[in-house]
């Protein structure tokens, strides 16, 4: 075996009291009844561990809306993981604070939808949201974790990003994560509403530069590109099966949160395989690692090892075929496709993600 | 002198599958040398510089102005990497 994964993202539900149109969920989402327990969890957190992995991201869905989360995090911590809880922030009250931080919790995520209080609850779906997510915030800083704000940034929300900023120094955050909109799943239905124009990309990259240089030393800002813009795609997830491992509430162990996306797939599951075999010995995880895969013009490209051919669920669902190119790359024969989701964005309404299609 | 503890979110946590240790900070990792893992271990909250130096002095038996003036260099680096606090 090669590399050793450095991250687990354990999507503990899908379950979520948001309801944004750009969620990296699958569309099939997966019910209640469906999840794994608190025990698979636990032991989960130990195969994880003992294969390399030095920090859990506990996600969903949102994660709070699971009884046992506070169980969950101190079985995170019992086996060893950094421990970081990615919330939006809603179901959070003083009692459950504390009660995390007694289990071992060590830092903490919060999503905010707009700086807006009209925008915010219109894009997330919730009324009273941006409220509920001021005191989260107040929470998480007053017990003494340090604090990340997550910002998905697209069309309808990018002129408020210097006021995201501002909340982000006014709520206490030491880090902000300006992450723009990576289509698949649910923000590819909704891509027309979302992509944002070159002008307000590169406005966005301005204000995020000039706010780095302002608040060096207080606020550390992570930035995340779209890619159709770009000439070059991101290497996604670091390469296929090279650093992430994540599982879905169902148990199923991916080589990306999205890959569920790519229909014909299948992938291992914790109730029949450990992380071990699931990471070194499974179809899945070999299928698009190194370069042996890779059509042209991937193959003997210089940049195979730097991009690893881009993100294969996004070449999966802009051609049909996860072993393409990704079209975000200049070089691939559909990058034209990129352009013309740009020439016809513009739409105001969203396609708010739900059950309706869900499974479990 | 205050004593130096480790910044909100911060840890010396190990890596048992690679066989070493790591700081881990949020969405950070730093992967210290032998020397500065000797000094991060010390690190409890309640130590402050001097009896950090007084503890190394102790265990390699080495002069204490040579081992004062690396931790003192060795701490204001992680102080400024935000890994570490003093008070």
């Amino acid at each position: 075996m090669g590399d050793l994964p450095l991250a687990l993202l354990a999507e503990l539900t899908h379950r979520c009291p948001l309801r944004c149109p750009y969620c990296s969920n699958p569309t099939e989402l997966t019910r209640a009844a469906g999840e794994l327990s608190t025990a698979e969890w636990a032991r989960v957190f130990q195969e994880a561990a003992a294969l390399g992995c030095l920090q859990v991201h506990l996600s969903g869905g949102e994660p709070t809306s699971r009884r046992d989360i506070v169980e969950i995090v101190a079985a995170a911590r019992a086996a060893g993981l950094y421990t970081n809880l990615i919330t939006a922030g809603v179901l959070l009250d003083a009692s459950l604070m504390a009660r995390l931080v007694e289990a071992g919790l060590d830092h903490v995520q919060l999503s905010v939808q707009d700086a807006e209080e009209a925008g915010a609850e219109r894009i997330g779906g919730l009324k009273g949201a941006q409220a509920k997510k001021r005191a989260a915030a107040a929470l998480v800083t007053a017990a003494g974790l340090p604090l990340t704000l997550n910002a998905v940034v697209h069309r309808q929300n990018l002129h408020n990003l210097p006021r995201l900023i501002e909340i982000a120094l006014e709520w206490g955050a030491g880090r902000l994560e300006v992450a723009h909109v990576q289509y698949y799943g649910w923000a590819l239905a909704n891509r027309a509403a979302l992509l944002p124009t070159r002008a307000q990309l590169d406005e966005a990259t301005r204000i995020v530069e000039a706010a780095r240089a302002a608040h060096r030393g207080r606020l550390v800002i992570d930035y995340v590109v779209p890619d159709y813009h770009a000439a070059r795609p991101k290497a996604c997830m670091g390469g296929w099966g090279r650093r992430f491992l994540g599982v879905s509430p169902a148990g199923n162990i991916l080589p990306c949160h999205a890959a569920e996306s790519i229909a014909g797939m299948q992938f291992p599951n914790v109730r029949e395989a450990s992380l071990a075999a699931a990471w070194g010995e499974s179809a899945a995880f070999n299928a698009f690692r190194g370069t042996g895969w890779m059509p042209k013009p991937c193959q003997g490209c210089e940049h195979a090892e730097r991009d690893w051919g881009g993100c294969r669920c996004q070449a999966f669902a802009l051609t049909g075929d996860a072993a393409a190119t990704d079209p975000a790359c200049a070089l691939s024969p559909h990058h034209g496709m990129l352009a013309e989701a740009l020439a016809e964005a513009g739409e105001s309404t969203f396609r708010y993600r739900d059950f309706s299609g869900a499974a479990g | 002198m205050s004593a130096i503890r480790f910044a909100p979110g911060v840890r010396l946590q190990e890596d048992k599958a690679r066989g070493r240790w790591v700081i881990m900070a949020p969405e950070l990792m730093f992967i210290p040398d032998e020397i500065a893992l000797e000094v991060l271990r010390l690190v409890d909250g309640v130590r402050d510089e001097a009896a950090i130096v007084a503890a190394l002095v102790e265990k390699f038996a080495a002069p204490e102005d040579v081992i004062g003036a690396d931790v003192a260099v060795m701490l204001d680096d992680l102080v400024a990497k935000g890994a570490l606090r003093r008070g």
